[in-house]
């Protein structure tokens, strides 16, 4: 008997829509665009002559695919109140007062005298209006509770975010290509930079730089070097994994023929990777996206609860002890919508990068 | 976290990744074949604590005893004790249950789940199965984390929660690589040959197309284990696990970070227990992989 999973490349970073890294439905986060060999380049340029009607159709998969995700999230948060045991206006309370003024307010703003189908519709609706809804715990609505607590999270998942890509870049300029031991160095780091939990870092830098080094706070957003550490406890398991993917990409990227060629111009081996090879090796980087956006933001819920850190981490985990369903509710479509919005940047950036792309579009 | 697909995506790396914790111990890893085996015998110890844990220490991991509370680790007890005076190796060695428990379980329900809704996908009429797959495509947008947080807020905290969330999490992972394997196995020569044949089609997808379809299941299976490990003591860290006084790695830590002034034992330890077992799960994993692949060295 043939064993034809050889042929399903549950390894291979070419993510192709199949493979097991996430990229968004129907739209193009890289699987599609790694496809693009080298040759096929030019096919793309008999399309030349209507370029206008290409990127309105890439233009209208894309927006088209990210209502999907959002609907998809919206969905999933309704079929956990749905599913959630109990009476709906009970959960929908939870912890706050309970009087039967509110809880009419409830069945009203929730429609809940009406049938199924039209609760979830109206619903829908309600959020198509950039209405989030309301906690009945903490008497607010609920997109004020979030955005009172935007910017720390923010502030931390971008330091985080630029920590990781910085250290993941000079990780693997200084390893690729390299003699046994700084890449096994690097790879030892990557194994444990997805090994080992975020709050084991986290604990460990608290350990050493905050209780006995005693050079940042211990815990708290107070000011510039509350960030430092939680950024690093965040930041480092990304650069560990994008860091070996980089140099992977790196030197898959030095022994392709375009290489030779800028070295036979003079081209130093410094500017061949800093002018040439990044940029083959950022594409199959762009792929993880999924990973990358979920790590930020679940890590950002252990890094804030760690750390003390103000922000939406601890809203989200209040509202889960609470059982606060509206907030939960919004931080899961919150979190799709930072998804969507950072993969069509980054799928922008792709074509930025690989120039191939921006007429095959 | 989506971190199962990243680990799976990362893997080309060629030579054994090797932990520096593994290679120290073995002085000098040869290409790497001294990992596995290491990984393999820690894992070995764990589960003799999982499966009795009075072999390794005789001590009671929830017997307190504040008199010797925040003790530094010495002969009395090894690993020292923490801040209500209970021996910090008893309860990492209790907590490996735990921590072990849920992570296999959450594993086993994800599994299940993934593997009988991939073949579902991969198996039902166009639209159905497109239908299927890209809900499967959505879900594992999202993170593990988050996802799982949402089902706690529905459930409410405790261990079999906590299983059941990480489980639902990591389903679409399996579902999506059953579905793509569903795919090739339905076009391939032998289940051409068996249709032909007029076999039913219950008995061609019991004994040709399941089987084939659970090809790549074990080495995601491995890995994913590592990644519910972690997940788990992530949502134990932040007090959705087993409750106190219950020895669970994730929750000694959680309590361990308020004494980390006075007493590093009670987070170390701890902390160490969860990053070795993961990194010996995810070796071991990356093994079965590259032999999976036909690319043994």
């Amino acid at each position: 008997m043939t064993r034809p999973a050889a042929q399903v490349p549950i390894a291979s970073p070419a993510a192709s829509p199949d493979s097991p890294v996430p990229s968004l439905p129907g739209a193009v986060t890289g699987g599609d665009a790694v496809g693009d060999g080298p040759g096929d380049g030019e096919s793309g340029g008999a399309a030349g002559a209507r370029p206008w009607r290409r990127v309105a159709r890439r233009a209208g998969a894309r927006v088209a695919s990210a209502v999907a995700v959002l609907w998809a999230a919206a969905t999933l948060a309704y079929l956990a109140l749905w599913l959630a045991p109990g009476d709906t206006v009970d959960i929908l309370v939870g912890d706050g007062p309970d009087t039967p003024e509110i809880r009419a307010r409830i069945v009203a703003e929730w429609g809940l005298d009406r049938p199924e189908a039209l609760q979830y519709l109206s619903y829908l609706g309600r959020l198509a209006h950039g209405d989030l809804g309301r906690s009945y715990q903490l008497q607010r609505g609920v997109g004020e509770v979030l955005a009172t607590q935007v910017w720390p999270t923010a502030q931390l998942t971008l330091a985080a975010a630029g920590t990781g890509v910085v250290l993941a870049v000079v990780i693997a300029v200084l390893t690729a290509g390299r003699s046994r031991w700084p890449r096994r160095l690097a790879s030892a780091a990557e194994l444990v930079s997805v090994s080992v939990p975020q709050f084991v870092i986290g604990m460990l830098l608290l350990a050493v730089f905050s209780f006995s080094l005693g050079w940042f706070p211990v815990s708290g957003a107070r000011d510039a070097s509350a960030l430092v550490l939680p950024a690093l406890a965040l930041g480092l398991p990304i650069a560990g994994v994008l860091g070996q993917v980089l140099r992977e990409g790196l030197e898959r990227a030095l022994e392709q023929p375009f290489a030779v060629t800028a070295r036979s111009r003079g081209l130093t081996e410094r500017a061949l990777v800093a002018r040439h090879a990044l940029r083959h090796a950022a594409l199959p980087a762009v792929t993880l996206t999924g990973w990358f956006v979920g790590v930020l933001l679940s890590g950002a819920v252990i890094t804030e609860a760690l750390f003390g850190r103000p922000g939406l981490g601890q809203v989200t985990m209040q509202a889960v002890t609470g059982k606060d369903m509206p907030v939960v509710m919004a931080v899961v479509i919150l979190s799709a919508a930072v998804y969507v919005s950072v993969s069509t940047l980054l799928d922008l950036a792709y074509r930025l990068i690989d120039p191939r792309l921006r007429s095959a579009g | 976290m989506t971190t199962t697909a990243s680990s799976v995506d990362s893997l080309d790396a060629g030579p054994a990744t090797t932990s520096p914790g593994v290679g120290r111990v073995a002085g000098r890893p040869s290409r790497g074949r001294a990992a596995p085996v290491l990984a393999a015998l820690f894992l070995a110890l764990l589960a003799v604590a999982v499966a009795a844990p009075g072999v390794v220490t005789a001590a009671d991991p929830l017997a307190a005893d504040p008199l010797r509370a925040l003790a530094a680790p010495g002969a009395e007890h090894w690993f020292g004790t923490d801040h209500l005076g209970r021996d910090v190796l008893a309860r990492v060695v209790h907590g490996a249950r735990h921590s072990l428990s849920i992570g296999l379980l959450a594993t086993a329900v994800a599994v299940t789940a993934g593997v009988l809704l991939g073949l579902a996908a991969g198996l039902a009429h166009r639209w159905a199965g497109e239908a299927l797959a890209r809900a499967f495509d959505v879900l594992s947008t999202f993170p593990e984390l988050l996802l799982a947080l949402l089902v706690v807020a529905v459930t409410g905290p405790g261990t079999v929660n906590v299983v059941f969330a990480i489980g639902v999490a990591q389903i679409p992972t399996y579902a999506r690589v059953v579905r793509a394997q569903t795919f090739v196995v339905r076009r391939s020569g032998y289940v051409e040959q068996a249709v032909t044949f007029g076999h039913p089609r219950g008995r061609i997808i019991v004994r040709h197309v399941l089987p084939n379809a659970l090809d790549p299941i074990p080495v995601l299976a491995t890995l994913g284990l590592g990644q519910a490990i972690v997940a788990a003591s992530g949502l134990s860290f932040l007090g959705m696990g087993p409750q106190p006084p219950a020895a669970e790695w994730g929750a000694m830590l959680s309590q361990a970070r308020d004494y980390l002034r006075v007493a590093w034992w009670e987070a170390l330890f701890p902390g160490l227990a969860i990053t070795l077992t993961v990194v010996c799960v995810t070796v071991l994993g990356r093994r079965l992989q590259r032999r999976f692949e036909g690319r043994t060295t």
